[in-house]
């Protein structure tokens, strides 16, 4: 490792004169770095996960605390005061709220790692449309299908197997939704290939008959290490979302 | 800045949507010509609509260089980035990376809550729902003046001393707004409660970039029935 000698200003305006090799400096600025960085998450929430891969994509160190929502900490209390949810990023003490917002800000924040939007800005819409039409199906619809039944649960099946089939024409033979690089589309639906098993359980059907395009870009998108070690184990979820039908007195 | 020709950059909508009013805004802003293109919105829709944007099949559309861009906030972020001018005077979004992400999350914010109190409020017969519909309106608007003071920071608008993101987000309601305050009889940006917020949407409907995009009250009302009875103690049917 290369020795530099570097100035350090301290804001207790001490100089230290250190000689550093640069896995050192490396060490110190992660450090400091995770210090700045907190996110206000709950493991299962695939709206905290997209925020945890876009800090992993960007090699951002970062401090996690996991929120129990029966029980709101005052930090997230105060961080989003308006709704009260999860996930918050806290950077340098100041709060930003809303997924894909946080990811949008780990992306011009952390601008010096691999870009999560493209840079041309028609393919930047196109990203941020897909991004939002995600957010507007996917969990809601998911909801209805393990919440109701009868009449209103084959509605619900219905529209999810057509959302799939609008993703899946979508993703085409592309490796990424946003063509060869893994970008804000795949991090934004992602942590919904984890619920994949829950969503074809609870609905009756198979997401692979429906949508095999989008398993085999699901299963891609796992060989990436922030990926497979942001998501949880399929069965896990499902252990998860029968344990809340319980709680409401689901069947 | 270049200016894009009108041919090159069409609109499909109309100005009694707060949403196609924002693209219009924006283009305003940037001083790029456009042509607005009124669509069939009941079945059977305009076949260029469902063509530029099977999705939804909703206004606005942007058409630029014949490639569709769908979703406002989606449109309106486009057109700041494509004539963008560096984080010059025209810029719609603010520079720095939090200010955008506070921009972002109020208007998340303000597509989730006022497009559903509108359309409820400008249905809604019953003079107990409409109390209620009322209040919710008022207190979203409270907290909207809350993220002004945080926004503005003293300054004239929500980007500050322009017109910027958060502004055309929320200005481009006040159509609906002033049409349900007259066709209902109600106060939803209530001068006397939220004097900085009346103060900003003064101000917002008086700049160069907006006159003549947000239709008055009658013009409104004319087109859409808003249930002109007075509240009053009649039972509900």
């Amino acid at each position: 490792m290369p020795q530099t000698a570097s100035l350090h200003l301290t804001n207790r305006l001490h100089i230290h004169i250190v000689l550093e090799s640069e896995s050192e400096r490396e060490r110190e600025r992660g450090a400091r770095m995770a210090e700045a960085v907190v996110l206000l998450d709950v493991w299962v929430s695939p709206f905290g996960q997209r925020c945890r891969i876009a800090l992993a994509e960007k090699g951002v160190a970062y401090e996690y605390k996991e929120e129990d929502l029966a029980n709101k900490s005052p930090l997230l209390l105060q961080a989003n005061p308006v709704h009260k949810k999860i996930p918050v990023l806290i950077h340098d003490g100041k709060p930003v709220c809303e997924s894909l917002v946080i990811v949008q800000y780990i992306d011009e924040v952390w601008s010096d790692g691999a870009p999560i939007l493209p840079a041309d800005p028609y393919a930047r819409a196109q990203a941020r449309f897909w991004g939002d039409f995600v957010d507007k199906k996917i969990y809601d619809c998911g909801i209805r299908l393990w919440k109701l039944k009868g009449e209103a649960h084959q509605e619900a099946k219905k529209e999810f197997i057509e959302i799939l089939k609008v993703l899946e024409a979508e993703l085409g033979d592309r490796k990424y939704f946003g063509g060869d690089a893994f970008g804000y589309v795949d991090i934004a639906l992602v942590p919904f290939f984890a619920w994949f098993y829950t969503y074809e359980t609870c609905g009756g059907f198979s997401v692979e008959a429906e949508a095999p395009k989008l398993v085999a870009w699901g299963k891609r998108c796992m060989e990436r290490e922030s990926v497979s070690q942001t998501l949880y184990d399929p069965l896990k979820v499902y252990e998860f979302v029968c344990s809340l039908k319980k709680k409401y007195g689901i069947e | 800045m270049a200016r894009a020709a009108a041919e090159d950059v069409k609109v499909l909508g109309h100005l009694l949507s707060p949403f196609v009013i924002r693209v219009l805004i924006a283009f305003r802003l940037k001083r790029v010509e456009y042509e607005l293109v009124d669509v069939r919105l009941a079945e059977p829709k305009s076949e260029i609509l469902v063509k530029s944007n099977p999705v939804y099949k909703m206004i606005p559309v942007l058409l630029h260089r014949g490639k569709p861009i769908c979703e406002s906030s989606v449109i309106v972020q486009y057109i700041d980035e494509e004539w963008s001018d560096d984080g010059g005077s025209s810029s719609i979004l603010p520079a720095d990376p939090f200010d955008r992400a506070i921009a972002r999350f109020w208007a998340v914010y303000i597509d989730d809550k006022l497009p559903y109190l509108i359309r409820a409020l400008r249905w809604e017969k019953e003079a107990a729902k409409v109390t209620e519909l009322v209040g919710q309106f008022r207190q979203v608007l409270g907290r909207l003046e809350q993220a002004f003071t945080e926004c503005g920071k003293g300054k004239g608008f929500f980007g500050g001393d322009a017109v910027g993101y958060l502004d055309i987000a929320l200005g481009s309601c006040l159509g609906w707004i002033m049409a349900l305050e007259k066709g209902k009889s109600v106060k939803l940006l209530d001068a006397e409660e939220l004097p900085p917020l009346a103060g900003w949407a003064e101000r917002f409907l008086a700049e160069e970039s907006v006159k003549g995009l947000v239709p008055d009250a009658d013009e409104h009302l004319k087109v859409y029935e808003v249930a002109t009875a007075r509240t009053s103690a009649t039972p509900a049917a």
